[in-house]
Order: structure tokens, then C-alpha cells, then sequence
């Protein structure tokens, strides 16, 4: 080893070209990095895109994997106050971000609609005066969708966001309620709401769950049936009741990640036949790899997107940093509660120790071991995960599935990149879509 | 290929020494109709008329040419610079092209292997001074100005204040500046040229690969690769719309694809991409033997560059391609790029049913070398 490499090594060149070695003849390459991470993380100064209102815990479902609904007909003891939602809109608007999006959860949102009304109803009031871009979401099962919501969500140009965890069978087993019917209602709402709303308006989300993984190829193909053009094949979140009742323990990532595998290689195939279908998830970590622009999903950023990309207010007018941080709430931990609506100031909350100190040690490239990772880049920091599992924001990294799961899918779409050319042009194309 | 300057001969000469700029307009002259060339819209006087016929010199006022079949193409609203001492006429504005290229200057600080323009020395500021009278004459419903070079931006400044009179005259006609860019690493310059606000304004500059010495070798001048990059983040900075051609030949050829990664990587902002093919004229042509590859044999290649830019979403054309010499995934980008005045077709391609949407061959490629490929599609 001299340590030497000769300005005409092929090396050399290609090292050059990507700005990983720099002599007299490029010396513009310090600027083109700089312009990188510029363009990465211009986000930073917008502040808060998402907020997440929790309109009401009740829930006609009864899922076992979700963490935060109760089935409870207590209206007043699960849903959000119009008082606490007023404050919480003030709170949204304070942030400097021209594009804010609301997004309503639960439980599920639709029984608390005028709640849900008024919100959308004074968010727009007060934009007459600010001007921002104002989007509003509506996470549901559709259950309880009727012509009345649809088209008031038409008149406020509001999107869907609903649960679809594959075929009939394994959609009904994931997510019983009175009558076994929510698949059937589900399908049929996603239906309605196309032809009220417009096709693009509705996205679907699924969870993955033990049952889910011998059946990739199934829940891929629903997608497909009902007019999806993208899935997201998600780990399990391993919060609140998940973890309580060690659903999230029945299986480990590496089988996760066989069942991730399996999934997309079938939706490459399935685009190499033709049709255009796009996996999240990956969508994610090829736009870090592939562009100069951060996709914004809140648990893949660095520093992490707690607080700075989303906000959840809460029903009973806490404040957490994220949903996940919510969900940890639920089996109490309140590590990530930064406040409570009307009692601390949007100064108190966004400054809150509980919020700086996890984003001071989400910095992924300074971070142990992070700092060492070839895949950083792609990567992010996601200090709820680990304080839920370690009790610490940067976790012990050889034990954490979050970065087990990251690296492998790194390693996996690069193999692909390298082995499959059609792979490669349609991972430029996912990196660049909406 | 129409001819867009050469000699007529003079037929009788009124005016005196310099040459001079004039709008072609049709009028009938006693029982023949000929053109004539007004330098003087108010008046209606002619500086000098194109005589394609017998006709009594005598009653005819100004300059008196002899029209030859070569340039019997002159339609009303063309522009040509006449030169009464030695019949040289040059056309220098065609009413009926919907984009016209001005030659601001030949010289050039880089010396391209493939470069269509070989550059000379000696002083040309009278084709500036030209220009800035020529686009007083152009009529304002012009499409498109192509201003060119060489460099133009060798003029510094007074570029600038060329862009601000076409602003001022033709305030409705796109302007495309190819330059190499270098200037532009000048921040100050490149602030001056965008202080000028042209409301439909696009510079056009080569990066011919995203190896640094291999474009400062194709450009043949050191240090070119870091001027031009710094140029064009510089005129992004500023606002400036900017355009990244590339010519393709065996030295850009292999790394034809990094080099259009390099542009999604690090210029995605550039607002549109040019993959040219190689006009076998000037340099290109001695250069042939080791510049020249058959479009057919790269198209794949081509097919990978494009896909990749089109998938990055960056504006991407093909220019100077025949249709049967690419895949069809690029038939989306193909334009048809060829100056009609030196546009061709070959034999081959009487019957294809996409001839109309293929922008044909360089007359300088028919005449010299051409794809070997060139077929009806059908």
C-alpha cells in the first residue's frame, strides 16, 4: 500500500466525478456538495409541515394492533374539546412553513365529524389572513363515510387516508369489528369517495402483521385490484399496546425483512410487465440516494423530523413531538409529552427540553456508530424508537432493529441497482415521483 | 440546403463602400416583378433592387443585383447584408424560420474537437455592431433569436447591452445565448447579464462529461470544466434559465450516461437538457474518423441517458437524430431540431410514415457521412 492513486487510474476518475476526491480541476466540487446539503436540509427553517390532531380515542374497530382506540361511547372522556381544538389551531398556525398540512386521526376521526368540520372551518378563516397552502387529511377506515362527509371533504378539497391490510380474509382478521365487515366497507368507501372526490384522492395504508407475512404477493395484488398505484410495506411499530401485548416480539426483523424482500421483487416484476406500481418505503430511501432532496418521512431524518416535521395534539390537549411519541404515551412513557394546550405557550412546547434534547443527539452522522455507517446518508435518527426500547435517544446500535432494518434495505436496493438494469431506471423513477 | 450567402452578380452600382443591412420586400416594377430591398421603411426608397428578369436598369433606383436561382428562396421580410463592391450577399434573417441564428463573433476561448464554427482570430466587432442594427430590423413577431459564436460572451458587457436593446426592440422574441458558460463564474457578470430581466431568455451551455479533464481535453482548454459548472450555478443563483448541451461523439460517448447523472445529481435545477447529434461540419469533419459513431450503434446507450434524465423529470430533447436510428423510448424526446435551410432527407426516406415527425438529416451529413441505418419506419 503506497496510498497513492495515479489522476489517471479509473478510480481516480470516478472518485473525481463524484465530488469524493477533489485536485485543481474540479475545484467548483465544494460548492456542489454544498449545494446538496442545502437543498437537503432547506426544510429545517420551513419548521412544522404536519399536525396531526387527535379528534377522538373512540374506535368502532378493535384492532389488535393498534395502539391508542378505545371502544368506548364516552364522548366526553376520549374526544378532543372545542376549546383544545381552537388552541391547537393556533398552535399550527404559528409555525413559519408556508405549506401546513392538518391531518385528523384517532380512533377514528369521523366520530367526532363536527369537531373535525369546525376545525377545517376556522383553519380556513384564519388562512384568509396568513395565506399559506393549507392541506387537510383524513385518516379513517370508512365506516362511517356518507354522502354528507364526502362532500364536505369535496368542498374543502380534503384527501383520505384509509387502512387496507390486503385481501378480504386477512384484512377482516386484522381488523375485526361489529358484523366482520370491514373490508367490505372499506372497498366500498374507497369506491365512494373515488367518484365523489376524484381517484387520486384517497391513499391507502396498510400494517403488517404476523398473518401478513406468508402473504406479500396477496396484499400487493389488492393494491392493484383497487386502483393503487403505491403501497407502503410497514414494519410493525413496536408502541403501546404492540408492545404490550408482544405482538411485535411474535416475529423479528429478519423475517420482516424476508417478507419486504419477496414484496419487492414481485412489484418490480410487476412493473417490468407493465404496470406502474411503486413501494414506499423504498421510495423513501432511493430519493436519499438518488437526489439532493429530503423526503420528509418523519422516522427517516436527520436530524429526526419529531417536532420540526410533524406535531400530534392530542384529545385530552397534550402535545407530543410524534405519533410514535403519542403511542408510547399510551403505555406510559411520557418522555415525549412536550406540553399541554392552553396551558404552555408555543414558545414553551417548541423549546421544550423534551424536544431539543432528543433533536440535538438525532444527528445521524454524529452519532455512535452512525457516524462510522456507510448508509448515514440514507438513513435517519429515530430517538422514540430507541428510547422506547433502550431508554436512551441513540439506542445501542448492534441491538436495534430500526438500524438492522435500515442497513439491510440499503444493502438490498444497491444489489438491486447493481443486478438488475430495469431495477435501476425504475428506481430513478421512484426517487423523482410525487 | 438553401444558400444563405454567396455573390451576385452586379448588374450597376449606386451606392458607395460599406456594406449595408436591408429588409427584402416583393414589388412589381414595370411588367416584372422583382425584389427589392429597402433600407428605409419611412420613405419607401430602395437601396437596391434583385432583378430576376430583364428590366431597364435606368428606371430602377439603388443598387442593381442579379437575383440567381440560389437565393430565388428570398421571401418579403428576410433580411440580407449587401455588399454594392463586391456583390457578396449574406441572408442574415428569414422571415419564414421560426428561430434565426446570429453570428456574433468568431472567435472562441476554447477550441472543441467537434466544434461546427472552427473559431478565428482576428477582430469581429462589426458582426456586434451588425447585430445591434439587425434586430432594429427584425419585425417584432420574430419567434426565436439564436445569438452565437463563438463566444459570445467574449464581449462581456456589451453582450449585455445587446440583450437589453433586443428586449428593448423585440421585447416578444425569445432569445437562446450559447455560450461555454465560463464568464458566468464571474458572479458579477453573471448578475449584470440577469439585471437585464429578458422576459423569454435561455442560455445554452456545453458540459461534455462529468470527468473534469476529459471535458477540459474535448474543450481543449484547462480549467474550463470548473468555469462552466461555476457559470451555470451562478446563473441558477441569479435566476437565469439555462440549458446543458452535450454533442455526442466517441469522446463523450462512454461516459455519455454518468454525465447525464452528474446533471441529475448535482444541476438538477437546470431547466433543460440537449443531447445533440454530431454536425459533420467544421472541425467535426476532419476530425470524422475519431469522432464519428453511428447513432444506430449508441442507441441503447442514448436510450439509458434519456430515460435517466426523463426520470429525474429535467426537460430532456434529442437533436439531430433520424427516428430509425433510435429506440422508440426516445421518440418522445426526438425534435426537429435541423435549421430547415439545411435540412435533408435521403432516398430512403420518401416512403416512411414518420417523416414528418423526424427532424431528417444535416445536409452535411448526407453529403459526408450519415448512420448506415437509415430506413423507412413503417
Amino acid at each position: 500500500m503506497t496510498h497513492e492513486l495515479p489522476s489517471t487510474d479509473p478510480s481516480y476518475i470516478e472518485l473525481r466525478s463524484r465530488q469524493f476526491l477533489v485536485d485543481e480541476s474540479c475545484t467548483v466540487a465544494g460548492e456542489l456538495l454544498a449545494a446538496q446539503v442545502r437543498t437537503r436540509h432547506q426544510h429545517l427553517a420551513d419548521f412544522t409541515a404536519l399536525h396531526i390532531f387527535v379528534v377522538t380515542l373512540r374506535c368502532e374497530h378493535s384492532c389488535h394492533y393498534c395502539q391508542v382506540s378505545r371502544r368506548s361511547q364516552n364522548t366526553l372522556k376520549y374526544d378532543m374539546s372545542h376549546e383544545t381544538a381552537l388552541d391547537a389551531v393556533d398552535l399550527a398556525f404559528r409555525s413559519p412553513i408556508p405549506n401546513i398540512k392538518i391531518e385528523f386521526q384517532g380512533g377514528e376521526p369521523l366520530l367526532n365529524f363536527p369537531l373535525l368540520e369546525s376545525i377545517v372551518l376556522e383553519s380556513e378563516e384564519r388562512n384568509k389572513v396568513v395565506g399559506k397552502n393549507l392541506a387537510f387529511v383524513i385518516a379513517t377506515n370508512l365506516a362511517m363515510i356518507d354522502d354528507r362527509i364526502l362532500d364536505f371533504c369535496r368542498s374543502h378539497s380534503i384527501l383520505l387516508s384509509t387502512s387496507l391490510d390486503g385481501p378480504r380474509d386477512l384484512h377482516n382478521a386484522n381488523r375485526p369489528r361489529p358484523g366482520h365487515n370491514s373490508y367490505e366497507l372499506a372497498v366500498d368507501g374507497i369506491r365512494r369517495a373515488r367518484e365523489v372526490l376524484g381517484q387520486d384522492r384517497i391513499s391507502a395504508l396498510m400494517t403488517t402483521t404476523e398473518k401478513s407475512l406468508t402473504r406479500v404477493r396477496d396484499i400487493v395484488d389488492e393494491y392493484v385490484t383497487q386502483g393503487f398505484d403505491r403501497i407502503f410495506l410497514r414494519p410493525l411499530a413496536p408502541y403501546g399496546f404492540a408492545l404490550k401485548t408482544k405482538s411485535y416480539q411474535s416475529y423479528n426483523t429478519s423475517r420482516w425483512l424476508e417478507f419486504y424482500r419477496e414484496g419487492i421483487d414481485y412489484i418490480i416484476d410487476l412493473n417490468r410487465k407493465g404496470t406502474d406500481f411503486t413501494e414506499f418505503y423504498a421510495q423513501v430511501i432511493l430519493r436519499k440516494m438518488l437526489t439532493s432532496e429530503d423526503p420528509r418521512y418523519v422516522d427517516l431524518m436527520s436530524p429526526s423530523g419529531i417536532g420540526l416535521a410533524a406535531v400530534v395534539y392530542n384529545y385530552d390537549g397534550y402535545v407530543y413531538a410524534s405519533d410514535e411519541g403519542r403511542m408510547l404515551a399510551e403505555s406510559g412513557d411520557f418522555q415525549f409529552r412536550l406540553g399541554r394546550i392552553p396551558d404552555n405557550s408555543y414558545d414553551e412546547i417548541f423549546s421544550s427540553p423534551r424536544l431539543l434534547e432528543p433533536l440535538v443527539e438525532s444527528f445521524a452522522y454524529s452519532a455512535p456508530m452512525c457516524n462510522d455507517c456507510a448508509f448515514e446518508p440514507y438513513c435517519g435518527a429515530d430517538p422514540v424508537h430507541h428510547w422506547g426500547f433502550h431508554k436512551d435517544y441513540v439506542g445501542r446500535k448492534p441491538e436495534s432493529d430500526f438500524c438492522k432494518r435500515n442497513m439491510e434495505l440499503c444493502r438490498l436496493l444497491i444489489t438491486k441497482m447493481e443486478e438488475d438494469p430495469f431495477a435501476k431506471r425504475l428506481f430513478w423513477k421512484w426517487a423523482n415521483r410525487e | 440546403m438553401l444558400k444563405l450567402n454567396g455573390y451576385l452578380r452586379i448588374l450597376k452600382r449606386s451606392n458607395e463602400g460599406a456594406p449595408y443591412l436591408a429588409t427584402v420586400t416583393a414589388a412589381a416594377t414595370s411588367n416584372h416583378t422583382v425584389l427589392v430591398a429597402s433600407r428605409d421603411h419611412v420613405t419607401g426608397s430602395y437601396k437596391a433592387v434583385l432583378l430576376d428578369g430583364a428590366a431597364p436598369l435606368d428606371k430602377l433606383e439603388g443598387d442593381v443585383f442579379e437575383l440567381s436561382e440560389l437565393f430565388d428562396h428570398l421571401t418579403s421580410g428576410d433580411i440580407v447584408r449587401l455588399s454594392p463592391a463586391s456583390g457578396a450577399i449574406r441572408v442574415l434573417y428569414r422571415r419564414n424560420s421560426p428561430s434565426n441564428t446570429v453570428l456574433l463573433t468568431e472567435r472562441c476561448d476554447h477550441y472543441c474537437l467537434m466544434c461546427s464554427q472552427p473559431p478565428k482570430t482576428p477582430n469581429d466587432d462589426w458582426l456586434l455592431a451588425e447585430a445591434f442594427e439587425l434586430i432594429q430590423l427584425i419585425p417584432p413577431s420574430a419567434q426565436e433569436l439564436i445569438f452565437s459564436g463563438g463566444e459570445p460572451t467574449l464581449y462581456g458587457l456589451r453582450l449585455v447591452e445587446l440583450i437589453r436593446h433586443a428586449k428593448k426592440w423585440l421585447p416578444k422574441t425569445a432569445l437562446h445565448v450559447l455560450t461555454n458558460g465560463r464568464a458566468f463564474s464571474d458572479i458579477k457578470f453573471a448578475g449584470s447579464y440577469a439585471a437585464v430581466e429578458h422576459p423569454d431568455i435561455m442560455t445554452g451551455i456545453p458540459i461534455y462529461s462529468d470527468d473534469p479533464s476529459h471535458h477540459d481535453y474535448i474543450v481543449q482548454s484547462r480549467g474550463a470544466f470548473n468555469e462552466t459548472v461555476q457559470g451555470v450555478l451562478n446563473l441558477k443563483k441569479a435566476g437565469e434559465r439555462v440549458e446543458i448541451r452535450i454533442v455526442i461523439h466517441k469522446e463523450t460517448l462512454d461516459r455519455l450516461v454518468k454525465t447525464c447523472e452528474f446533471i441529475a445529481r448535482n444541476l438538477v435545477i437546470v431547466d433543460h437538457v440537449a443531447l445533440m447529434g454530431l454536425e459533420v461540419t467544421g472541425f467535426a469533419r476532419y476530425n470524422l474518423d475519431n469522432l464519428w459513431v453511428d447513432p444506430f450503434d449508441y442507441k441503447d446507450i442514448l436510450s439509458e441517458a434519456v430515460t435517466l434524465l426523463n426520470n429525474y423529470r429535467i426537460p430532456t430533447s434529442v437533436y439531430n437524430h433520424q427516428l430509425c436510428t433510435v429506440n422508440t423510448d426516445v421518440f418522445g424526446n426526438c425534435k426537429k431540431s435541423i435549421s430547415d435551410w439545411k435540412r435533408e432527407y435521403l432516398p430512403e426516406c420518401v416512403p416512411c410514415t414518420r417523416r414528418d415527425q423526424c427532424g431528417g438529416l444535416f445536409s452535411s451529413g448526407s453529403l459526408y457521412r450519415h448512420s448506415r441505418h437509415i430506413r423507412p419506419l413503417f
